[in-house]
């Protein structure tokens, strides 16, 4: 296995904040990482550097064995690493349809043409087979400020995964998602990044799901990872139940993946 | 602020039909009717500029610096090298909106809200500065602009009015339908996706910035042609073009006739202009107050033009 | 060397003046997120209300001369505080919160609004109310410089202006519960701030700032139609410079700003007005946010 993202020494402080402490991940083609750690922890801030949107204060970042390093957002999507984020970051005034429409664009390449329409039936029925893969359909035409939470979140996520990245961060992508929806999103979007083939890395809150679905675990505390492995060793471990989970955790009543 | 789907489709055809029925008018409306929708049109040019800025989320008070660019160029050609063809005098006014677009761009799109509107302000102040003080191009007065020639013909009197006329129906006409598809194409949405999120632009693997200079420069280039025509159908240009004043009408004019659609600015520009007349004459002193008010009352009660009372709404706001 | 002393002391009254017409512009911007075009308006009505009534004064006999000077002040006070709490209190406490640059085309209309009532309240021939500029006489430094004592007493003001404000925001509790807003205004909302106290207090007194500048300044010129708006745009400038909403902002960018004019003016005439946005561009390439502004990045 040829690690697709790996990072050396990655540090960054905020002011007297160090929000990630010399961290050195490798996340190998084809893994299901979940991330672990309260608020603060730095988990945000790891997917921030390594997607290019904040400099680390030292470290390396590579991905597929190339530095990216310096580059833009943009430029680490077009390479395959794509993210969706913790609260959806979306086109609230468009409808989801035309929320999808612009991510096609996007994916066909990064200057989109100003003679030829967006909206084209082709571009039309690759949304629809989205929408279905997602079961979004019935919001289509909606205004993205009227969908609900859960749909919106999974939105974020399709749009994410048009351009037919390698490796997907989600941050969160369960926050904000009422307990009944969780794991249906969380079946919803596995499925999806299974089958095409997308390796993942994921920030949680709840144990339950993490156990569910990820084959690799690592637990944040204090911009540092003080655990990682696989999920039964790192949520077995002392440290992290009392640092991170805060009480002792039963993992043979979670149902610990495989 | 998409537009109706059923208008997309049919905006050609409409555009294609007022522009007849506008045509047809040269041999029917008075004469000052026609100089002042003449004049009307030209200024929806640049009204236009502003109105697709604001579709990305930028509210321009400097759009003045293209349209005195525009005007200025038509006089200058027309005057030093002799150049008296319409057409090519408005190709160059385009031309040289578009080049000072570029040079500007990559500085002020880096610029969001008030402090683009501020810049764009201050850069039009800056050409109005130059104006003012370079006696070579009549300081304060500016001068005057040749009556020009239509392909080789050159018309005189009436004809030369009615050409003119004709001329900004066309271009206005030619304009708009370009702008349209502009708009309804894949950067056109893109714009509208910015003003929206950057961010996710972004991440999805665009550079925001380079759609709004992008943006910026066809904005840059229309106006610049509404200056050329201005200039050609006034036969008079001045500093006054790049006022800010100036821009603050044509802002004025994009929230009075809204972003919804092409056809909006040029609406808003002819109720203006009519109003301006009968407000002059009868209340000089109270034409900018009259503007002031009216501009608080549509902020407040209606916020998204005069299209918004022809326009149908957009597609449901809440899942059903 | 004269030549060096004419330039720091032109700018260092240029940069008064300038200081002077920006600190109330940067203080709204500052605690009410609003860039108040029509501010311009409020430097022009401070300069009417003063012209007039100090020519009123020094048309007959009215009393000792100096107290002119206090007319100037009063005139000031009152215009900016009628028009402070009837534009805070009948139209911005209603669309406070609502976007930046929609709040710049709201005050636009105001300045439309009040440019066509200056003209109807004092037409449109100039005002002249140089008396107050005479009366300090001129000070004669070294063999060919002179410089009018007025306008040497303005950078007295504006220093005092200056101070007068570090002197609030830092030493009194009504200060740091500015500051506080400025600084965070959700927090301070959370905090329990009065924020719509606070946000007429402080278009009051940038209001009356405003019309302070303009009344200071009407003695050295003549009010003509149209002054207010070249002003919005200088203040702007310097404003930026500074960095947007800070006082201490306004004080470097009315510095620099002024300087470089002065230099300009003395040394190369012609481009006076392009150095002014010169700086203003140049020091944005470099430091968007303004000298003294922050940047807070968008938290994701
Ligand atoms: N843009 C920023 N500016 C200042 N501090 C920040 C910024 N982003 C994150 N931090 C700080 O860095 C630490 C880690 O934050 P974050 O990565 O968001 O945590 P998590 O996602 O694990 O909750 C926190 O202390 C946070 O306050
Ligand atoms: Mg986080």
């Amino acid at each position: 296995m040829s690690a697709i993202l790996e990072t050396r020494g990655l540090t960054r402080t905020f002011g007297a904040v160090v929000a990630a402490m010399n961290l050195n991940v490798r996340i190998d083609q084809g893994e299901i990482v979940g991330v672990i750690g309260s608020n603060g922890a730095g988990k945000t801030t790891f997917i921030n550097m390594v997607t290019g949107y904040l400099p680390p204060s030292s470290g390396e970042i590579l991905f597929d064995g190339h530095s990216v390093l310096g580059r833009q957002p943009r430029a680490i999507t077009r390479l395959g690493m794509v993210r969706s984020f913790q609260v959806a970051q979306l086109f609230p005034k468009l409808t989801v349809l035309e929320n999808a429409l612009v991510s096609l664009v996007a994916a066909e390449g990064p200057r989109p043409s100003f003679l030829c329409p967006l909206d084209t039936p082709q571009r039309r029925a690759k949304a629809d087979a989205i929408f279905a893969e997602f079961g979004v359909s019935r919001y289509r035409d909606v205004l993205v400020s009227a969908v609900p939470q859960g749909a919106r979140k999974l939105v974020d996520i399709a749009m994410a995964l048009v351009s037919q990245p390698r490796m997907l961060l989600l941050d969160e992508p369960t926050s904000g998602v009422s307990i009944e929806e969780k794991f249906a999103l969380m079946d919803t979007v596995m499925a999806v990044v299974r089958r095409h083939g997308v390796t993942i890395l994921f920030v949680e809150h709840d144990m339950e799901i993490v156990a569910r679905y990820v084959t690799r675990l690592m637990a944040f505390y204090s911009g540092e990872i003080i655990a990682d492995g696989p999920p039964k060793s790192v949520l077995g471990d002392a440290r992290v139940q009392e640092l991170v989970i805060g009480h002792h955790l039963d993992i043979n009543a979670l149902g610990v993946a495989a | 602020m998409s537009f109706p789907k059923h208008l997309a489709s049919s905006t050609g055809s409409a555009v294609a039909i007022a522009a007849l029925v506008f045509a047809a008018g040269t041999w029917v409306l008075p004469p000052w009717l026609a100089f002042l929708l003449t004049l009307a049109f030209a200024k929806g040019l640049v009204v236009l500029g502003v109105v697709i800025q604001m579709r990305a989320g930028l509210v321009s008070f400097g759009q003045a610096l293209f349209y005195c660019i525009g005007g200025y160029i038509v006089g200058l050609a027309s005057q030093s090298l002799g150049i008296s063809d319409a057409f090519a005098l408005l190709a160059l006014a385009t031309g040289a909106g578009i080049l000072m677009a570029l040079a500007c761009g990559w500085l002020l799109t880096r610029y969001r809200e008030i402090f683009f509107a501020m810049l764009t302000l201050a850069l039009s102040m800056i050409l109005y500065g130059a104006l003012v003080k370079s006696s070579a191009l009549g300081s304060t007065d500016g001068f005057n602009v040749a009556a020009p020639s239509f392909l080789g013909w050159t018309p005189q009197g009436d004809a030369q009015k009615q050409a003119l006329y004709l001329l900004s129906v066309a271009v206005a006409a030619a304009v708009a339908i370009g702008i349209h598809r502009f708009m309804v194409s894949s950067l056109g949405r893109v714009i509208e996706a910015v003003r929206e999120n950057e961010l996710r632009v972004e991440y999805l693997g665009l550079s925001p910035r380079a759609v709004l200079f992008s943006n910026y420069v066809v904005a840059a280039g229309i106006s610049a042609l509404g200056g050329g025509l201005t200039a050609l159908a006034s036969g008079h240009i001045d500093p006054d073009m790049a006022v800010w004043t100036t821009s603050g009408e044509f802002v004025f004019i994009a929230i009075l006739g809204g972003t919804g659609h092409v056809f909006a600015p040029f609406i808003g520009a002819i109720v203006f202009s009519v109003i301006r007349t009968f407000a002059i004459q009868e209340a000089p002193h109270f034409w900018q107050m009259t503007l002031g008010v009216v501009l608080l009352a549509l902020i407040l009660f209606l916020p998204k033009g005069l299209w918004s009372l022809i326009a149908r709404d957009k597609p449901a706001e809440v899942a059903t | 060397m004269t030549t060096l002393i004419a330039i720091l002391l032109d700018g260092a009254i240029y940069a008064s003046w300038l200081f002077l017409v920006a600190a109330g512009l940067t203080i709204i911007y500052g605690v009410m997120r609003v860039l108040n075009m029509a501010h311009g308006s409020f430097y022009a009505i401070g300069a009417y209300a003063a012209a007039a009534t100090v020519g009123w004064f020094f048309s007959g006999e009215h009393g000792n001369p100096y107290l002119s000077y206090l007319l100037l002040v009063g005139c000031a006070l009152l215009a900016g505080v009628i028009l402070g709490v009837v534009i805070e209190q009948g139209l911005l406490r209603f669309l406070m919160g609502r976007d930046e640059i929609l709040m710049v085309i709201v005050t636009y209309a105001l300045l439309l609004i009040l440019e066509d009532a200056t003209k109807l309240i004092w037409g449109v021939d100039p005002y002249f109310a140089y008396q107050p500029y005479r009366l300090l006489g001129i000070s004669d430094i070294g063999d060919i410089l002179r410089f009018a004592n007025y306008d040497l007493a303005l950078i007295a003001v504006a220093v005092f202006i200056g101070l007068a404000a570090w002197f609030v925001l830092n030493r009194t509790n009504k200060g740091r519960l500015l500051r506080a807003v400025i600084h965070d205004r959700e927090i301070a909302i959370a905090m329990g701030v009065n924020v719509n106290a606070m946000f007429a207090a402080t278009f009051v007194i940038g209001a009356v700032l405003g019309a302070l500048a303009g009344a200071l300044t009407a003695p050295a010129i003549s009010v003509t139609p149209g002054i207010g708006v070249e002003v919005i745009v200088l203040a702007f400038a310097v404003v930026v410079v500074g960095g947007l909403g800070s006082i201490g902002g306004a004080a470097a960018g009315a510095v620099l700003v002024g300087l470089s004019r002065s230099f300009a003016v003395h040394i190369a005439p012609e481009i006076e007005l392009f150095v002014i946005y010169g700086v203003m561009f140049l020091v944005l390439a470099f430091r968007p946010q303004g000298l003294f502004g922050q940047t807070l990045a968008r938290r994701i």
